[in-house]
């Protein structure tokens, strides 16, 4: 089975690009050219150079001992919260920005939600030297106030959403309001496998680094190249894109993604859309998103702002169809419980998004002889105010 | 197809003032009084917008109005029942604007069959792209008399151009600048030329300009290079005013078609 897009921008029957006349020229030019430039040999030399030497690749694949020990399996830890800026959202800005200098792009814009995305755009703009504007929902300016302060000591102007819940859907709405307007010289720097075609495709295939080094990773440790399952977390769906790429067509290795269910699937704070939502178009493309009956989009919660987010990539919606991956939820308190646990057992302190991804560990029934790995894609340095608050240190 | 928006090109076919308000704004039942004063005002065409909650064309008043109409309880079943004898009343052309997702839940067949019951002309979605409109939506819009009417700016192609006008049967919407709505007012040089290159580009359907067209001046100029001009914010702001509703309306066009 193929789960790679196709020519016309769908995965299966979700994706597309259902944008509006004004963003026509710019997602054309994007469509007939990335490919291109993406294959080209001055992109290649130039992103895997700066891959490995400004942002720390290859991420280090670490054998979880203790945590192993407590679960009776194998669990290996994908360490993307060790990239420079501290989550994989460098390995997309990355190629992104190479892509927007391409084209002769001279402004930047991005929507973040936990701030990763736009801390690592502001930080590839201040390298590339490129104006840089990141939208951001003034809910999460609150809550992910440390990455505020990071961007604009990058030299970014970061303006609050404050439409809707005021979180990363709204954020996305004003960046994409923002290309309307400065059709020209402007690049929008799209932070997950969300948007029109050919945002999912690009960005998954930027990520995918994350999937192609375990391989050899794990090759290199224990001699095989498959695992028995992945674990990632999704929000918009770009760590798990990356983590999931290369065993796509590995039919033996299961593929888990963990939706943010806030304070429970069966309550109205939540953001778990797979688990809870329909078919429908938002920002852009076709896919899965939680809606009212009147096709309105409703407005999601979780306790991490980079999963608070009411839909989801096609990428996903499709492998959720064809039953190739399996979605689960964690709520905030497990997802509390789990980043407490990998701080004890193994001295790691991840992102609230990263420890979605390790709290369906008891869950899951795993093997004694099984292989495990779970992708941690940030680190916690932003989320400290709330762990603090919850655990009262 | 032929339906009153090509009756209205055909006969006035200059100096056509379009309007389009949020259904459902600034209160849930004043749809009907809102079009009913704007005919009587002698406004030519009516598009009536569908709010949305993450409508990413709009600029901040619609954005408003939007919200506002949803609080209040619009939505796509509610419209219908509200316009469900509008044609007792009005004989003007009428149009549906929104977004795609609404119209998908409701089920795009349904939803085309119930505009052609009720009288509807046209519709513009402007997040349904042409391609999927071709492919999956032009025999249902046809076999109910609805034209679809697309947009073009000033970055469209003069490939696209071509491929618009192919497509199009009732009138092209003419985005007058980069922007969402309402973003910018009064017409620049720059536009000018935009106009006049799509002025001799001999295109076969007739055009309305809209976005920035605000008041008597942007409304004159905007006639001088299309058949007409639609006004959206500038009219959905006026609703704002504190006093009654045919006032602010009547005032409103007043203002703006004086001596035309
Ligand atoms: C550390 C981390 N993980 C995951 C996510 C969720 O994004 P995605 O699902 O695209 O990986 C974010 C988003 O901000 C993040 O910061």
């Amino acid at each position: 089975m193929d789960y790679q897009v196709n020519r016309k921008g769908y995965y299966g029957e979700f994706g597309g690009a259902y944008i509006p006349e004004m963003m026509v020229p710019n997602i054309q030019e994007l469509e007939s050219q990335y490919l291109e430039i993406m294959h080209s040999y001055d992109f290649r030399q130039e992103f895997i150079g700066l891959m490995k030497n400004y942002v720390g690749r290859p991420s280090p694949l670490y054998f979880a001992k203790r945590l192993s020990e407590k679960y009776q399996s194998n669990i290996f830890l994908k360490r993307e919260d060790l990239n420079h800026t501290g989550s994989h959202k460098i390995n997309n800005t990355i190629g992104q920005i190479l892509v927007a200098k391409k084209l002769g792009k001279t402004r930047i814009i991005a929507e973040t939600g936990a701030g990763q995305h736009g801390l690592a755009t502001a930080t590839v703009c201040a390298l590339m030297g490129l104006k840089c504007i990141v939208y951001m929902g003034a809910v999460d300016v609150e809550r992910q106030a440390p990455n505020v302060k990071k961007m604009r000591m990058l030299g970014a102007e970061v303006i609050s959403a404050v439409s809707g819940n005021k979180t990363l859907k709204d954020a996305t709405n004003e960046a994409m309001r923002d290309w309307i307007n400065n059709p020209v010289d402007t690049y929008y720097i799209i932070g997950s496998v969300v948007g029109p075609h050919p945002y999912p495709d690009m960005v998954a295939r930027f990520q995918s680094v994350i999937s192609e080094e375990i391989r050899w990773q794990l090759e290199e440790q224990i001699g095989r190249e498959n695992p028995d399952r992945i674990i990632a977390c999704v929000g918009g769906g770009s760590n798990a894109a990356g983590a999931f790429y290369h065993f796509l067509n590995q039919e033996g290795v299961e593929l888990i993604g963990v939706e943010a269910a806030g304070k429970g699937i069966d309550t109205k704070e939540t953001a778990a859309t797979i688990t809870l939502g329909t078919p429908g178009v938002l920002h852009s493309s076709r896919s899965i998103l939680m809606q009212t009956e009147d096709g309105q989009i409703t407005e999601p919660y979780s306790i991490s702002a980079g999963l608070d987010y009411p839909g989801i990539g096609p990428f996903h919606a499709n492998l959720f169809a064809t039953r190739r991956a399996t979605y689960l939820w964690a709520t905030d308190a497990e997802v509390l419980d789990a980043a407490l646990e990998l701080t004890r057992l193994e001295g790691i302190i991840p992102a609230l998004e990263s420890a979605h991804a390790l709290a369906v560990l008891p869950k899951i029934k795993l093997k004694p002889e099984e292989i495990t790995v779970i992708n941690l894609s940030g680190r916690g340095d932003k989320d400290m105010e709330t762990y603090l608050n919850h655990f009262g240190y | 197809m032929y339906n009153r928006i090509n009756k209205l090109f055909q006969g006035k076919g200059k100096n056509i003032l379009s309007v389009y308000f949020t259904a459902g704004y600034p209160k849930l039942n004043d749809t009907k009084t809102i079009i009913q004063e704007l005919v009587k005002n002698g406004v030519d065409l009516i598009e009536i917008g569908m709010p949305f909650s993450d409508p990413v064309a709009d600029g901040p008043v619609i954005q408003h109005s939007s919200l506002v109409a949803l609080q209040n309880g619009m939505s796509i079943r509610e419209l219908f029942r509200q316009l469900e004898d509008i044609r007792q009343s009005v004989d003007i052309p009428l149009i549906l604007m929104g977004y795609i997702n609404p119209v998908l839940q409701y089920g795009v067949d349904q939803f085309c069959q119930k505009c052609r019951e009720i009288g509807i002309d046209g519709l513009i979605i402007p997040d349904l792209p042409l391609s999927v409109y071709e492919e999956e939506y032009k025999s249902i819009f046809e076999a109910n008399n609805l034209h679809n009417i697309f947009l073009i700016t000033p970055q469209t192609s003069d490939e696209r151009l071509r491929t618009i006008d192919e497509a199009s049967s009732g009138f092209i919407y003419m985005v007058s600048s980069n922007s969402t709505t309402g973003a910018k007012t009064g017409i620049s040089e720059l536009q000018k030329n935009y106009f006049e290159r799509i002025n001799a580009f001999g295109l076969k359907n007739p055009r309305l300009i809209g976005f920035g067209i605000s008041n008597n001046e942007t409304f004159r100029n905007a006639c001088q290079y299309a058949q007409g001009a639609i006004i959206g914010s500038a009219f959905v702001n006026a609703l704002e005013v504190d006093s009654p509703l045919d006032e602010k309306i009547s005032h409103f066009i007043e203002s703006i078609a004086k001596d035309i």
